[in-house]
Order: structure tokens, then sequence, then C-alpha cells
């Protein structure tokens, strides 16, 4: 065999990928894969995925797809959790080695992060953003192209390390020194930095994007205090991400720089100082957590009020206290390092500055409450995710708070404790939130509802599954386990709460697969949604259609009031708002364009060909990046016109035309 | 939407970038986008605060840095911002080949910038102080260095603007480029103005 052969064998596929189940996996992929190929190629779909999907700058399509692949993230990094789980089951399984446990816990926490929870988060933003503020699209829809498919490419490369190279196993924050060159020579952790980096770059565009969006392209009178609540949420944690990604950035790339070009920025030798790093990672990660959760917030909000049937109660504090808490996250980062021995003084301050949070926290669960207070509450999947957030919010922050008190810290900081925490934040906050929204605003994304029951039957798994796999974390991190521990011997009395803690895990498994069912049946049987409106719903998005024509309004609204919609439907305004043809114009709409997709292409090759030092790929990626740079550049043809008689036919075929 | 900006637009005109609204609200684009870049030289300035005494083996900042070609870089870059300043004075007049003068002279500035730091670096890496040497020099190159790098993207981006003014004069797509540029160059000014003072000045001192 040629020596270059053996080289890339050996490169590409070294010992830690070469685990039976990995290369079930292969072949399960390259078989799906040819499946797929064979299947396009047979119902002639090329071109209908290029048109209508890979070049798409529609805002709608983009939160399509953030959806597919957030789900899909989902599954993979729910298969991680449920391989950690099987191998803690018992005492003294040697199911994983250690190389192969910790890099299965590192991609789980930088999946479910990164790439499930951050594009499910932009699923809703894309999908209803616009709508509620009543807007066409956002303010820079190609560049919102751009951010989707950085982002997937980001994924796809940090997906591919467990078969091609190895994955990254220095967990999900990589840390210095196990990121270091000397201890961790692989490319594993090179795809890290470098999937970050280029998901990262797409992230800040979206929240660069989405803050204009909402600071310049509201309707005609809606004032700041007339947003719905989930926009200022938006809002405010698009200004999160501006302000938390740069640090993240830096971090990053100081670390890739260490591993690649021989820089000392957090190597042990030469001067070098990994507690640097772990300042400028936790300067993003404080700012992150927030960012995981405050769109959340608002999602509940919505949900809340429409499920009430009543408005949102104390809106201006809801308002006071999402800002106070984007303000005091950045003044808490050191909370995630007590133990790394800063000082009293320096501890203190930050334990009482972390414990001030839970303050405007508290705020809202109150706000919340009132709400339902007294109102006609509706029953659905939604509500229900929202009423079981309620609760285990409360106690993944109480918590939080106990973490904050700096000498309990130095006891639980790094055990199941913490884990249990953030799970009970992440989980009850943001996964519950995030499923709550897609069930409330999946009509008018796909113009059908969700099945009910097979909704509930998924929430009542995940909700008891989650309680049973976390419960049990709290006492196990009480009698001592640390996290990221492959396996421990009998005899500890950590036994049986790992036994329950398992069987949680497949509960919450088994919610998985009643979701997906759930989603595919309603695909193929789900109830249509005629009305536009089924929930009767308070805020402009159920104004339109469902799903929602490409130009959205056909008429750009006037708001008046706060809860827009429902004013115009208790004034009796709504068959008002059935057009007159001579109001509808032409509509000046984006016009589709290849770049976005072959940007994330070429940052993809060029993140390969750094991953493995193989510079002429590197270099060919880099060509790309600057030929698509160019391209825009000189490319002044981007919009097209919708032609009024487009838009009256479209809106008469809809039943939305006067006359 | 109706924008206090596009109502006065009828009383006072507005120059021509923002006068367009879909234009207009670029231009609030790329402030934010300056935001991230703020935040990015400002976690890059507090590394090279921590790291400013590891010097290892290396040299110091004081045996290292020699201000004589650090002073030319000044004079030049601050000229550029300048005549940037100019370029877009001219545009607002619609004079598109004042405009495309003072770009050019802009750029000359820019590369006789860029020009000196390579050759100091050069120097540098001469004398064997890479960032292979130590924690410090790491922080100082990557610093200087990113912020060399943006001005070399903006000699660039110049030259591609020039294209397009020759092709479509001033118009409020190319005056809206035209003016995010100046932006941009403004900003990066303003932080050689602080790796000058923190950087070098501070290291020859202290
Ligand atoms: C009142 C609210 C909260 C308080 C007081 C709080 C407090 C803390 C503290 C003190 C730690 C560090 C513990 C240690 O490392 O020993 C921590 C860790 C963590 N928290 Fe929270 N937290 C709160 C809310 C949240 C929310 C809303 C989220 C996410 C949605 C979250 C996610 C996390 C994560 C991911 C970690 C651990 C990261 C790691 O080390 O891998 N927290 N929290
Ligand atoms: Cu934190």
């Amino acid at each position: 065999m040629p020596s270059f052969v053996t080289y890339l064998i050996h490169t590409l596929f070294p010992p830690t990928v070469r685990f039976p189940d990995i290369l079930l996996i292969d072949a399960g992929l390259v078989l799906g894969g040819l499946g797929l190929i064979g299947f396009l190629t047979k119902t002639h779909r090329w071109g209908w995925l290029w048109r209508e999907w890979l070049t798409t700058v529609d805002h709608k399509k983009i939160a399509v797809m953030y959806l597919i692949s957030a789900i899909v993230m989902l599954f993979r990094g729910g298969i991680d959790a449920e391989m950690l789980r099987a191998q803690l089951a018992m005492p003294s399984v040697h199911f994983m080695p250690a190389i192969q446990y910790d890099e299965v816990f590192t991609t789980h926490g930088t999946i479910m992060i990164f790439f499930m929870a951050m594009p499910f988060i932009f699923a809703l933003f894309n999908a209803v953003v616009p709508l509620m503020i009543g807007a066409r699209d956002v303010a820079f829809p190609r560049v919102n192209a751009m951010s989707f498919w950085l982002f997937a490419f980001g994924a796809i490369l940090f997906n591919i390390s467990f078969i091609i190279g190895g994955s990254p196993d220095a967990g999900w924050t990589a840390y210095p020194p196990y990121t270091g060159l000397a201890f961790n020579p692989g490319p594993g952790e090179n795809y890290y930095f470098l999937s970050l980096l280029i998901a990262g770059m797409g992230t800040t565009m979206t929240g660069i994007n989405f803050l204009v969006t909402t600071i310049r392209m509201r309707a005609p009178g809606m004032t700041l205090m007339k947003m719905p609540m989930f926009v200022w949420t938006t809002m405010v944690t698009s200004a999160l991400i501006l302000f938390a990604f740069p640090p993240l950035t830096v971090a990053l790339a100081m670390s890739l720089f260490d591993r690649l070009f021989g820089s000392s920025f957090f190597t042990l030798t030469r001067g070098g100082m990994p507690m640097m790093y772990v300042n400028l990672f936790w300067l993003f990660g404080h700012p992150e957590v927030y960012i995981l959760v405050l769109p959340l917030f608002g999602v509940f909000s919505e949900v809340v009020a429409t499920y009430s049937k009543k408005a949102l109660f104390g809106y201006p504090m809801m308002v006071v206290s999402v800002l106070a808490i984007m303000f005091l996250s950045y003044g808490t980062w050191v909370h995630h390092f007590f133990t790394m021995g800063a000082g009293p003084a320096v501890n203190a301050f930050f334990g009482l500055s972390t414990m001030l949070i839970a303050i405007p926290t508290g705020v809202k669960i109150f706000n919340w409450i009132f709400t339902m207070w007294g109102g006609r509450i509706q029953m659905t999947t939604a509500m229900l995710y929202q009423m079981a957030f309620i609760p285990t919010f409360v106690i993944g922050g109480a918590s939080g708070v106990m973490l904050a008190v700096v000498p309990a810290d130095y006891q639980l900081h790094n055990t199941y404790f913490l884990i249990a925490h953030f799970h009970n934040v992440i989980i009850g906050g943001t996964l519950f939130g995030l499923l709550s929204g897609m069930y409330y605003w999946w009509p008018k994304m796909f113009g059908m509802k969700l099945n009910e029951r097979q909704g509930k039957v998924a929430f009542w798994l995940f909700f008891i599954g989650f309680w049973i796999t976390f419960t049990p974390q709290y006492l196990l991190g009480l009698k001592g386990m640390t996290r990221r521990l492959y396996t421990y011997p009998a005899g500890l009395g950590w036994h049986e709460l790992n036994v329950i803690s398992t069987v949680g895990a497949w509960i919450m498994g088994a919610g998985f697969v009643a979701l997906v069912y759930n989603v595919v049946w309603s695909l193929l049987y789900g109830e249509r949604d005629v009305t536009g409106d089924p929930w009767d719903g308070r805020t402009l998005e159920w104004s339109l259609p469902s799903p929602v024509p490409e130009y959205n309004f056909a008429r750009i609204p006037v708001v008046h009031e706060r809860d827009a919609w429902w004013a115009m439907k208790q004034k009796g305004q709504t068959m008002a708002h059935a057009l007159r043809p001579e109001d509808v114009h032409d509509i000046e709409m984006p016009k589709n364009t290849p770049i976005p997709f072959l940007l994330g292409v070429s940052f993809f090759v060029l993140g390969f060909g750094m991953t493995f030092k193989w510079w002429p790929i590197a270099i060919v990626g880099i060509l790309g990046v600057i030929a698509c740079l160019l391209f825009s550049g000189f490319d002044y043809d981007d919009h097209h016109h919708l032609e009024a008689d487009v838009v009256r036919q479209t809106e008469a075929s809809l039943g939305r035309l006067q006359g | 939407m109706s924008l206090p900006l596009a109502e006065k637009a009828g009383q006072h005109p507005l120059p021509i970038e923002f006068a367009d609204e879909k234009e207009s609200i670029k231009i609030t684009g790329f402030w934010m986008f300056l935001v991230t870049d703020v935040l990015i030289f400002a976690s890059l300035f507090s590394t090279y605060a921590v790291f400013r005494t590891s010097v290892a083996m290396g040299p110091t900042p004081d045996q290292l840095f020699r201000m004589g070609p650090v002073m030319l870089e000044t004079i030049l870059l601050l000229t550029s911002s300048f005549t940037i300043g100019l370029g877009v004075y001219f545009m607002r007049k619609g004079q598109v080949r004042a405009l495309m003068g003072w770009m050019i002279v802009t750029i000359l500035l820019g590369a006789g910038f860029v020009g000196t730091e390579i050759h100091d670096f050069v120097t540098f890496a001469q004398m064997g102080a890479t960032w292979h040497t130590s924690a410090f020099l790491s922080a100082f190159d990557i610093l200087v260095g990113t912020h060399g790098a943006h001005v070399t993207f903006g000699i660039f981006w110049a030259i591609t603007l020039l294209f397009q003014l020759r092709k479509r004069g001033i118009t409020p797509q190319t005056a809206r480029k035209v003016y995010t540029y100046s932006l941009y160059w403004h900003f990066l000014d303003i932080v050689w103005i602080f790796i000058y003072t923190f950087v070098y000045l501070n290291g020859k001192i202290v």
C-alpha cells in the first residue's frame, strides 16, 4: 500500500473511531445517505430542494430548516445521554472505555447547547418575530440565510468528528490544559474550536439581525411598550448575543492558535495562563445561559396569556425584569469557578450578584401565576409545558441559589448536584419552553395542529422522566459523586440512585419517540387550521392565514394596542381588516441566492482543512469564502417585485379580499 | 415603518446614505456589527493586560518596542482617518471624482501603515521574538495583528468600493457602502489610539 494511504487511514480513522458501534453507525449513515440521494433523484426533487430550500431567504422557510436541524440534534444529543446513563447505571460497567465516555459527554453537552437549543430558539425567532411586529421579513434576509448555513455547516463539521478522526473529549467547556496540544494531540479539539467558531459567527449575525429587526422594522404604532413579550425577549436576547459571543470567539481562537500555530496563551509553559481562558469562557458562558432561557420566558408569556384568555399580568414589570436580568447576567460569571481561589472578597461579591438574579426571575414567576389567576385556562399541550415549567424552574433556580452560597459551592461544585441544577433550569426552562412554543406556533408554521392527545402523552413522559432522572442526581451530588466520572466502584451508596436515574432517562427517551410520532402523524393526518387563528390568539401573527403567504402582510397593519389582534377582534374590526383590492400594491421581496449556502460550504472546507492541518484544503476554503464575499459585494440585484395582482389573487384564494 | 428620521426627511434633507429607508437600516446593522468588534478588541486588550508581564525567557515590552516606526504608523493612520472624512464630505456634495481621489489617498496611507507594521513584526521575528516565545508576545501579536488584519481587510474593501463607484456613481446604495466603510475606518483609528497608549506608551514607561 502506498504510504499516503496508510497515513490517511491512520489520520482519518484512528482506533478511537473504530468501535463496533461507530462502525455500525458508519454503515447506517452511508446507507441512509445513498437512500436519500436515490429518493431525491427518483422523485426529481433536486431542483426543488435547491430552489425552495437551499437558496431561500424567506424567514419562514429558514425557521423550518432550523427546526428540523434542532430536532435531529436533539436526537443525536439524546442518544449520547442514553449512552452516558447506560454506563452509569451500575457500578464498574465498562460498556464504553474512559476515552469514549469522555467524548460522549463532551459531544452531548456541546450539541445540546450550541446545536440543539440555539437553533431551536432561532427557529422560533424566525418563525414568528417578523409576523408579530407586522414586517415582511427580517432586516437582512440574506444575512439571515448566511447565519443558518454557517450554523448548519458548523454543526455538520462537529458531528462528523465521531466518524472521522475522533471526537473532542475535554467537556463542553473545553478548559485548557485538557485541550492543550501536549495533552490532547488528536484532531478532536480542533473540530470543537473550528465548528464553534463557524457556528458562532452565524449566531452573532443572527443577534445583529434580530436586534435591528425589532428596533427598526416594527409596524406603525407599535411602540416599545406595545411589543408582544416574545419580541421583547428576542430583542434582549439578541443584545445578549452581541455582547456574549465576542469573548467566546476570542477564547476559542486563542485555544486554536495554541494548538495549530504554537502560540502560548493557555499553555502551561512560557507564561501561558489557563485561568484566562476560564474567565473569557464564562464571560460568555453565563450570559449564554440567559440567552438560552430568556426567549422561552417570552414564549411562556405568550402562551400563558393566550390560554388563560387574559392579558399578561404586569407587563411593565415583565419588561423591567427582563432588562434587569440582562444587565445582572454580566456580573456573575465568577460563580462558575469559586473554587479556583479568587479570594473571599471576589467570591462574596459574585455570590451576592448571583443571588440577586433570583429577584427579577421571581417577579416573572409571580406574574405568570397572576396571569393564570381567574383566567379561563385551556389545558393544551403548550399550556401543560408552561404549567410544568413553573415549579421545575423554581426548583432549578433555588438549587442555583444554593450553589451561589460560596462555602456550599466548595462542596457541591462539579458534583452531580451541579448537573441536576443546570438540567433543572435548562430542561425545565429551555426545553419545555421550546416544546411549548413548537406546539403553540406549529399551526402557523405548517398549517395544521399537532395532535393534542399524542402531545400530552409525550409531555407526561418528558415531565415524569425528567424528575425521575434528576431528583436522584441531587442526592448523588450530596453523596459526593463528581461529574464526568466514567465509572465508579460498588459500595459508595451510589448504586440505587443511579439505577433510578437511568430509568428516568429511558422514560425521557420514550417521550422523544412519542414526540416524533406526534409530529409525523400530525403532518400526515393533523387537523388543518383554516382560520389562521386556532387558539383565539392575541398577537398579530394570528391575523394571518396559516401557513403564511410569502409576503406575510398584503397590507402592513397599524397597531394601536398592546395585544393588537385581540383588540381588533374585540372591536369587531377583523372584517374591516379584510382587504380592499385597491389597498394592495406591488411588494418588494428579497431574491433567492445561492451565496449563503456556498459560503457555508466554503467555511466547512476551511474548517475541515484546518482540523487536519491540510493547508491546501484550507486555502481552497479561504478562496471560496473570498469569492462569496466579492460576489455579494458586487451584486446589486437582490430583490424583485411581487405584482399587486399576484398578491390579490393569493389573498382572494384565501378568502381575504373584499368583492 | 415611519421612523422619526423618515418623517423629518421633508424638512431637513437627510444625507444621501440615510435617505433610503432600507439603506439606513443597513447602517444601523453596521453599528451593531461594530459593537461586536469593540468587544472582540476589549477581550484582546484584557488578555494583553493580563499577559503583559508573562515574558517567560523573552524580551519585556520595554526591550522590544521601538517608538520610531510606531509614531510613523500613528501619523499615517490618523491622517487616513481625516482623508476618508474628506471623502465622505465630497460624497455628500455628489462629487464622485473627489470622493474616489480621497479614498485612494486613504488606501495608500493605510497601505503605508500596514507596510510599516509588517516591517516591524519581521524585525521582531528576526530578533527571535515571535509568539512562540512568551505569553506576552502571543497576546501582543494577536492584539496588534488583529488590528492590522482589520486594516488590511479595509484596504481591499475600499478597492472593491472604488470599482463600484466607477461603475455606478454615487447612489443611495454606494453611498451607504462608502459611509459604513468610513465608520469602519474611523473605528480602527480609535482602536489604534488605544493600542498606542496602552501597549506602546505604557510598555515604554512602566
Ligand atoms: C436564579 C437563577 C440561577 C442561579 C442562582 C444559578 C447559579 C449557578 C451557579 C452558582 C452555578 C455554578 C455552580 C458550580 O459550578 O459549582 C451554576 C451553574 C450552571 N448553571 Fe445556573 N443559576 C441560575 C440559573 C440558571 C439558568 C436559567 C440556566 C440555564 C438556562 C443555568 C445554567 C447553568 C449551567 C449550564 C451551569 C453549569 C455549567 C458547567 O459547569 O458545565 N443556570 N448556576
Ligand atoms: Cu452562571
